[in-house]
């Protein structure tokens, strides 16, 4: 439900980002999203959508990368689990489990326009 | 014109972790707890946090930020109770940002014991903001119904404590406060569930007592 502030922080990693590349424009935007993050791709998308306008990334992409949940075991370490619900080791059944992964809320790349030199 | 592809892999919440880190830092060379309250509007953060005034006053010295879309009200309850209170009106934005504690931490006082952060009533954005608080406090109500721990994760997975509110109207309403604590342990083990009423008083005295554990802790971790 906060996805447009999230993508106000987005934008302000893109200027940066764009005047680092002396770039004339942005045309696609790849970030990840992790399945624990709280952000839902749909509404990331329509927020990004409005939030472009006249921008840098005016008609830019995006491309949303969702990835799943990371777990650790804290009783034996293991990294393989089942959901039965709630998340139970697969290997000695503990549920005492450490998330390491999906909580990620990463710009992974842009595809920029710059002048040929 | 040339395109190219540039690798960014910037953390989009990155500036917040960052300003949380420091407030983290602060609070704790400062020997302060840091509690952050997190549930659905209504399920009684505010309540809870005038009956912990009540039973920490006299020991401890607490202060409390009050975050609301709109409106000073809950500010001016815990004023009434002789704790210092700060409010953040975020004007429509679901969640606080560090950056919005931030902004108040040099205004409390440096010899305060606690700082309690009551989150913008959503159970579910303000799990995504560490405000830097050392302790995260769910809490649920009995009205809302014991299925709602599966339902949104996130604030029980980010939690340290589960705070089962109105067990006085457990009677009255279909909640099993048995599978509202199994539901949320089944997704985090690790949260220490208690139940009360901050109306009746039950259970208010073991959730005083354990947060003046915790500071004891902190402290003892930071000699």
């Amino acid at each position: 439900m906060h996805e447009l502030s999230i993508v106000a922080s987005l934008f302000e990693i893109l200027e940066d980002k764009a005047r680092e590349q002396n770039a004339r424009r942005i045309t696609a935007v790849t970030i990840r999203v992790g399945r624990l993050s709280g952000v839902v791709p749909e509404l990331l998308q329509s927020a990004f959508d409005m939030y472009q306008k006249g921008t840098l990334a005016d008609g830019a992409r995006l491309e949303v990368e969702v990835v799943p949940f990371d777990f650790r075991c804290r009783a034996c370490g293991g990294t393989a689990f089942r959901e039965e619900p709630g998340v139970v080791c697969a290997a000695c059944g503990s549920k005492d489990i450490e998330l390491v992964g999906g909580m990620d809320l990463v710009v992974e790349r842009i595809e920029v326009e710059v002048d040929d030199t | 014109m040339t395109k190219k592809d540039v690798i960014v892999l910037k953390d989009l919440l990155g500036t917040n972790k960052r300003i949380a880190a420091e407030i983290r830092r602060e609070l704790r060379s400062r020997g302060i707890l840091c509690v952050n309250l997190l549930s659905s509007p209504g399920s009684g953060k505010t309540a809870l946090l005038e009956g912990l005034a009540d039973r920490l006053k006299g020991r401890f010295r607490m202060a409390v930020i009050e975050g609301d879309i709109e409106t000073e009200r809950d500010a001016e309850r815990i004023r009434a109770r002789g704790v210092p209170a700060w409010q953040i009106t975020t004007g429509g934005a679901c969640h606080l940002e560090a950056k919005m504690v931030g902004r108040v931490l040099p205004g409390v006082p440096p010899d305060v014991d606690f700082l309690f952060i009551e989150n913008v009533g959503n159970l579910v954005c303000p799990a995504g903001y560490d405000l830097g608080e050392s302790v995260r406090c769910v809490l649920l109500s009995s009205p809302e119904g014991d299925d709602k721990p599966q339902k949104y994760p996130q604030a029980f997975l980010s939690a340290d404590v589960l705070v089962l509110t109105k067990s006085d109207l457990i009677p009255l309403v279909p909640f099993d406060p048995d599978k509202a604590a199994g539901e949320a342990l089944a997704i985090n083990p690790r949260l220490k569930v208690f139940r009360v009423s901050a109306l009746r008083g039950e259970g208010m005295d073991e959730l005083a007592g354990f947060f003046a554990d915790a500071l004891a802790k902190e402290r003892a971790g930071r000699a």
